[in-house]
């Protein structure tokens, strides 16, 4: 079997903290504690959690924005951490969740998305050429060249976003949030566009979403996150409909869900706050809020299991 | 008709900018039963947080209500002096949280400071309250959103606290007086999922339990559909239609309502692709002539370049305001 495009082995990203005069570390966060998994060439991926579970952590890692604590992350077999930065992000772009705050408010758009470009020297024509023939892919207007972001919605900045990501000809994309900020019919937009684009030009996405019904739209497969570790991890069809996790079944019965009115039981806990990923409980870090929890939860961390090809999961209850 | 705990009509609120006048509630008709959960759903800048602030007449600079009438509990809320607004409806009777919970509460005094202060302010005799009852009140209060270990809580500053800690003790000081109306504006927006989820079936719970109106600002129609028995769809300053949740979802009318529904993706169904609205919202200092959606409309016809259609009432209780439907019911304006 060739290597898959991205593989992510036993990733930690902890953050120290320090206190008092001499600044010693008294404890780390653990932001990202131990990840795996994998993503082959034209899959689309989705990495699901709530605030404080990771996801940014770990696609900044990917984008090499961050480095790692420990473990390492391989681009078709290659350790990423050899691969020369300019090198990596010609393969490897993303796209920021706060157009507001992604565009810089001086430069015009025909800068910011060309920067690449003109950063390898290619010529002004070149440029142009290039920056307005991707403008129209996303669906704004030549014409914009020459503007500043000021002058746009967040929708087309989102669109400008998505074709600065575009102008180096990426393999993979990383989204993080791209949609978060957007109104809905705006959001229905940008994905159809970033749908299209994978499809025309064989990309593949690492898609960070706290949105699952984003995700669901999106991806082939989706990662469960929770407080720095996988906690599920299969195709869109078998997650949903086998769900395996605890966690993963709350998440579902958090949504709130279009449609006809239906009465239902949210699981039986009231008011816990998710645990903090300073001081981690030695056991499952879902046990606290878990109703199947048991004794053997408290003590021991359940291993990320394959309980059939593909879904993989974290707890003793399942398979 | 049955009496309405809340009756917005033909409310007009305008913001005087440099640029020009901003139209931002443009006739919105509103009417609220006792004991409903009423959700309003709209885009940015569709007027639904200005409403919101039009019934607490809370409105920021240069925002102005230019007519209309909100009538509560059978006054006209737009009639009364500040004095008598502050004094006897807001806080007492009309309560709200609104979106970032931490700009709402004061950073330099505890959560039980605050919730003090408050209970005595919408107390009839404030001197009849000892120190010892009013701590009972507050902790009574915050045990009612559910916190946990509420008198821990209330020695608590707001930094200290979790972001759905935070929303619920400014749930906590709106019900500390067990309003009528209370006024939930994105309450559940900053919070994730499975915390939001617990914020709404508080509402849930005080809509049972005290029998509260809730009224429901929000853009995401999955809280709609989660909770909330009837719904405004608003569109660039106006309720563009209006009805039972059920209805809006199995048979809504109004394009624009059609459009959105089906531009966000679902998690009961499989779909290729999203459909999308064309355009984008309108400019309300220039809003477009006629109906204000007919620039984005697929169904738009001569007549919605004209003129502004009215409301009708197409089934019982179902209201849109759209031509399309203008001989199937009735003018009911």
């Amino acid at each position: 079997m060739s290597d898959p495009l991205l593989s992510i082995r036993d990733v930690r990203k902890y953050f120290p903290i320090r206190q008092g005069l001499l600044q010693r570390t008294v404890g780390n966060v653990h932001a990202v504690d131990g990840v795996s998994f994998d993503i082959e060439a034209g899959e689309a991926v989705g990495l699901v959690g709530e605030s404080g579970c990771g996801k940014s952590t770990l696609s900044r890692c990917v984008m090499r924005l961050i480095e790692p604590t420990s473990g390492k992350i391989l681009y078709k077999g290659e350790d990423i951490s050899g691969i020369p930065h300019g090198e990596y992000w010609r393969r490897v772009q993303m796209v920021f969740q706060d157009p507001r705050s992604s565009l810089n408010p001086r430069l015009t758009i025909g800068y910011s998305v060309g920067e690449p470009l003109i950063v390898r020297g290619a010529s002004k024509e070149e440029v142009r050429s290039r920056v307005t023939a991707l403008l129209e892919t996303v669906g704004m207007n030549p014409e914009h060249f020459g503007r500043y972001p000021h002058e746009f919605s967040g929708g087309q900045r989102q669109r400008l976003l998505v074709s600065k990501a575009l102008i180096t000809d990426p393999e993979f994309i990383v989204l993080d949030e791209p949609t978060s900020s957007l109104d809905v019919s705006v959001q229905a937009k940008i994905l159809n566009l970033l749908n299209k684009l994978k499809r025309e030009r064989d990309l593949t996405y690492l898609f960070v979403s706290h949105d699952l019904s984003v995700i669901k739209h999106m991806c082939d497969r989706i990662v469960v996150m929770y407080v720095g570790k996988v906690m599920e991890a299969a195709p869109k069809n078998e997650l949903f409909e086998e769900t395996l996790h605890p966690y993963t079944r709350l998440l579902f019965d958090s949504i709130p869900k279009p449609g006809t009115r239906h009465e239902r039981e949210m699981m039986g806990q009231e008011h816990i706050e998710l645990p903090s990923n300073i001081d981690l409980p030695p056991g499952c870090r879902f046990c606290q809020r878990c109703p199947q929890a048991e004794e053997r939860c408290s003590e021991e961390a359940p291993e990320l299991v394959e309980v059939s090809p593909g879904h993989l999961v974290a707890c003793h209850h399942a398979g | 008709m049955a009496d309405f705990l809340l009756e917005i009509r033909r409310l007009r609120t305008y913001f005087y900018t440099y640029a020009g006048v901003v139209k931002a509630l443009e006739g919105v008709n509103l009417r609220i039963h006792e004991g409903d959960i009423f959700g309003v759903v709209g885009e940015t800048g569709c007027g639904k947080s200005v409403t919101a602030q039009s019934i607490l007449r809370l409105v920021p600079n240069p925002g102005r209500i230019i007519e209309g009438e909100i009538i509560f509990k059978g006054r006209d809320l737009l009639r009364l002096s500040e004095e008598e607004m502050r004094r006897e409806v807001r806080g007492k009777q009309i309560a709200a949280t609104f979106q970032d919970p931490s700009t709402f509460l004061a950073p330099s005094h505890t959560i039980g400071e605050q919730l003090r202060d408050i209970i005595k302010a919408n107390a009839d005799d404030p001197k009849s309250f000892d120190g010892k009852t009013l701590t009972e009140r507050v902790v009574q209060a915050l045990d009612k959103v559910n916190l946990p270990d509420p008198e821990r809580v209330a020695g608590q500053y707001p930094h200290e606290l979790s972001g759905g800690m935070r929303q619920r003790s400014m749930i906590a000081t709106g019900t500390s007086s067990t309003p009528s109306l209370f006024i939930a504006d994105e309450a559940t927006t900053f919070l994730d999922v499975t915390i939001g989820a617990q914020i709404l079936r508080l509402f849930q719970e005080m809509n049972r339990r005290d029998g509260t109106t809730i009224l429901i600002i929000t853009h995401n129609l999955g809280i709609v559909g989660e909770i909330c028995n009837r719904v405004a769809v608003m569109y660039a300053g106006q309720v563009v239609e209006s009805c039972a949740t059920d209805e809006l979802f199995e048979e809504p009318m109004h394009p624009y309502t059609v459009g959105l529904l089906s531009a966000i993706p679902r998690l009961d169904r499989e779909m290729e692709e999203l459909e999308e609205i064309p355009g984008t919202i309108p400019n309300l200092i220039h809003p477009p002539e006629g109906c204000r959606f007919n620039p984005r409309c697929r169904h738009a016809m001569d007549v919605c370049r004209e003129a502004q259609p009215g409301m009708f009432e197409v089934f019982e209780g179902h209201y849109v305001s759209c031509h399309l439907f203008d001989e199937e019911g009735e003018d009911n304006e």
